[in-house]
């Protein structure tokens, strides 16, 4: 047994794998048996109830295979389960990109995928198979992984976790290019054929969820305080500027500095008496504000419009320039200042690049930020507080600066969002997107800039192409959060440094030149 | 207008029944805060599961002709203790155990992701519609009578449920305190709960007490949801959202970590809640319950049972 050469791998223990398999089928048909086994069925009258016990034994029979194919990538042998779920997990694939292709180009769905996929998956309940689809899907990817590195062994968490870090400072060394390659991309994006309407729109969504996360950044990755009300922010900002256009005709450019100062202002006036508190207090405090913040909206009817919110927002203007297609008489609109033909998506354009600029200026104070007193003082109170308290920092008056400056980029992000949509109801601003927010931050890895992004793409870019599949999307979602979670505890891009060290590396001073 | 103090007595008694939901989803968050230190977000959702799983045993029960309600009502207890417990152990072992030792942020995340799953599975499987239950048990004692200056006869009556409710919760609260207290397991668990690593060493096997910490977290909760089914009559996918939170809340005002801090804060929510709509506007009954806890918090961080913890250097 002490043979360290592990090409063979080990003989499978088959009395043992079929109790643990056995275990899992158990466990699988009583979860599924009144959530699954029974459906309640909404009636005139009161409810009845339907039986399909046809999917909660399949839910059985399948928790039992999967379990075989779990252990088996867990002894090293990757390939019979390659073998057996890549077929389904090829199926559910196309027939996810033929339904995409078909909701993109408006043709029908193909009918023979169709066919073949409800001959492979016979189970009444339609949200069980989805479900069962995923699964088997996540299991193909990983033996595929594993069949691909069969040569490499299972490596222990800690070498995994030195792995992530490794990729985390790689690409924060790759960053420096990156970085301006993506903002290149960015910028062309709308000039390239694939802006159509849609992905502009998702677009434009995907960079307010950066910026969010960018300046959610600031409170929870440099400053350490767990914020989970950050969306109270976005939606002062919000209400601020739409109320202001409402009531004094304010323009978006003046309101937008002001919506900024609103939130941080709100911000400050939160952070006050609860920033003394230790982290999960705060956040449950922080929760508790965010709610109240919308109950506020939704209950003052006279002052924000109640549930049924704010509509008639003003659009914004081109520095003056309105994108109307007939302008009012004596002035100009934005095509014939510039003397172009008119068109609507120069409106989805402009707002692209204006939440673009937005974004960018929340990382570019971000990052400069960081290496001013202040910021250090940011990270250090992360670090411990005791002890950059004994060194005279002022613990309560750095994380009210740290809440505020992050509540006042939420205002931002908050006035661009009225001004996009138009309209806006304290439907928008739930616990959920602060969650959602708070998860772009912790799976992009906190302190990465880089990582926001790829977990905004990843989280909102994603479900939005994905719409036509409705409540699915919601389902994967919370799903992928925790499979990223535990597949990466520390983030995606996971790479903690701080932003000064009191001995530079050697590298560095070589670079010095002595 | 009604007599004030009839009026206070009736809110006082709807006051104690929420409460005691409050309070029993409480000790599940602060059980599991207690010996992990992570704040299990989905625990609400088992709140609301176990919610689902009463009202489809009623529900089958009526296809099999068991309409004797005590009889319809134990079965229903049973089953949802049992089933929920099973969602709540594969909770811990499917999203949390993974995840154990890893930063604290990492697991409240999951814990959000799991919360979210465990929402759109219920909506996908049992359609998103309220689901309405006829009232179980009627009647009640009168306990106060008196005539409204116009006169109109005024009862204040404490229901049937209103008393099963009660007695239910304290019987669990007993069980569940010897449980912790007398037990092997509970010594188990306070041991894990002081210090995990040193528990280990002697010999505790830390896995399968965090797993039961789950369980029991969880059953009660279910118990919750049956109370809240057979009280309310409607239930949706999303109870278990806003239950959680205030839940939380409670847990966090009595002192996370403790239990009778656990059961004293959500009786406090549940009575602020219900004098607040009673006495002033039921639209701003959320924001005087966190209002109430930004004050307690600020004046006692720790809440009002927790032990101050000393931050070592």
């Amino acid at each position: 047994m002490t043979d360290m050469t592990m090409d063979a791998p080990e003989p499978l223990d088959f009395g043992a794998m079929l109790k643990e398999a056995g275990i899992t089928a158990g466990v699988m048909l009583l979860l599924a048996f009144f959530m699954v086994g029974f459906k309640t069925l909404d009636v005139t009258g009161g409810i009845a109830i339907e039986y399909q016990f046809g999917s909660v034994v399949m839910v059985g029979f399948l928790g039992f295979v999967g379990r075989i194919g779990l252990i088996l990538l867990r002894e090293n042998r990757p390939f019979p389960v390659l073998v057996i779920t890549a077929p389904f997990a090829i199926l559910a694939i196309l027939l996810l990109l033929s339904t995409i292709i078909s909701a993109l180009f408006g043709s029908a769905p193909s009918t023979t995928l169709r066919t073949v996929f409800d001959f492979f998956s016979p189970f009444p309940a339609l949200p069980v198979t989805v479900m069962i689809y995923l699964v088997v899907s996540i299991i193909a990817i990983r033996s595929l992984i594993a069949f691909l590195h069969s040569r490499q062994h299972e490596a222990a968490t800690a070498s995994r976790l030195a792995r992530a870090d490794q990729l985390g400072a790689t690409v924060k060394n790759l960053s420096r290019f990156l970085g301006p390659l993506l903002l290149v991309l960015a910028v062309i994006f709308p000039f390239t054929d694939m802006a159509t309407r849609q992905y502009l729109d998702i677009g434009i969504l995907v960079l307010t969820y950066v910026m969010l996360g960018w300046g959610l950044n600031i409170v929870v990755g440099l400053a350490g305080l767990l914020d989970l009300g950050y969306v109270a922010f976005y939606a002062v900002g919000a209400y601020s500027y739409a109320l202001l256009a409402a009531y004094f005709g304010v323009s978006f450019w003046i309101c937008l500095p002001f919506a900024g100062i609103m939130a941080a202002f709100a911000g400050v006036m939160l952070g006050f008496p609860v920033l003394r508190l230790r982290g999960d207090y705060l956040a449950i405090v922080t929760l508790g504000f965010g709610e109240m913040v919308r109950v506020i909206l939704l209950n003052w009817y006279e002052f924000t419009g109640g549930p049924d919110g704010l509509s008639g927002i003003p659009r914004p203007s081109f520095f003056g320039l309105p994108f109307k297609r007939y302008p009012a008489e004596g002035t100009e609109s934005f095509h014939t200042f510039f003397d172009l033909d008119y068109s609507s998506s120069h409106r989805v354009i402009f707002l692209y690049f204006l939440i673009l600029a937005l974004a960018m200026l929340t990382n570019l104070f971000t990052s400069r930020i960081r290496k001013l007193p202040i910021g250090r003082a940011w990270e250090a109170l992360r670090e411990d507080e005791i002890a950059s308290r004994s060194l005279g920092i002022n613990p309560r008056n750095t994380k009210l600066t740290a809440f505020g400056i992050g509540a006042m980029f939420a205002g931002f992000a908050g006035s661009f969002f009225a001004t996009r949509q138009g309209f806006i109801s304290p439907e928008s601003f739930t616990f959920i997107e602060s969650a959602v927010i708070l998860a772009i931050v912790v799976l992009g890895g906190f302190g990465s800039q880089l990582g926001v992004v790829i977990a905004a793409i990843i989280l909102i870019g994603l479900p939005e192409a994905f719409r036509d599949l409705q409540n699915y999307r919601m389902l994967a979602f919370g799903m992928s959060m925790v499979l990223i979670m535990i597949w990466r505890p520390a983030g995606l891009l996971a790479f903690r440094e701080p932003t000064i060290r009191l001995f530079a590396k050697k590298a560095h001073q070589a670079g010095d030149g002595k | 207008m009604l007599g004030t103090y009839e009026y206070f007595v009736s809110q006082l008694i709807n006051g104690v029944s929420l409460g005691a939901i409050y309070g029993l989803i409480a000790i599940g968050y602060t059980m599991v805060y207690g010996i992990i230190g992570m704040i299990n977000f989905a625990h609400g959702e088992v709140f609301m599961i176990g919610s689902f799983i009463s009202l489809i045993t009623f529900l089958v029960l009526g296809t099999l002709g068991i309409t004797w309600v005590p009889l319809a009502l134990l079965i229903m207890l049973i089953m949802t203790m049992v089933f929920t417990s099973i969602y709540g152990w594969a909770l811990e072992r499917v999203a949390y155990r993974p995840l154990r030792g890893s930063p604290r942020l990492a697991a409240l995340i999951t814990a959000i992701g799991m919360s979210i799953f465990l929402q759109n599975y219920v909506q996908l499987l049992q359609s998103a519609r309220p689901k309405p239950m006829q009232p179980l048990i009627r009647g009640g004692f009168e306990i106060l009578h008196s005539m409204t200056p116009d006169g109109k006869d005024y009862i204040v009556s404490l229901s049937y449920l209103q008393c099963i409710i009660i007695v239910l919760t304290l019987i669990l609260m007993i069980v569940f305190t010897t449980i912790i207290n007398k037990t092997r397991l509970g010594r188990a668990q306070r041991a894990c709960e002081q210090d995990g690593k040193m528990a280990a060493l002697i010999g505790v096997n830390v896995d399968r007490t965090i797993s039961l910490t789950f369980v029991m977290g969880s059953a009660l909760a279910s118990v919750a949801g049956l109370i809240f089914l057979v009280n309310y009559g409607v239930i949706d996918f999303y109870i278990g959202f806003l239950a959680g939170v205030k839940a939380f809340t409670a847990a966090v005002l009595g002192g996370i970590g403790s239990l009778p801090g656990a059961m004293l804060g959500g009786l406090l929510i549940g009575l602020i809640e219900t004098f607040w709509s009673g006495y002033f506007t039921v639209e701003y009954k959320d924001v005087a319950t966190f209002g109430i806890l930004v004050l307690v918090l600020i004046f006692r961080p720790t809440g009002l049972l927790g032990k101050p913890d000393i931050e070592k250097v």
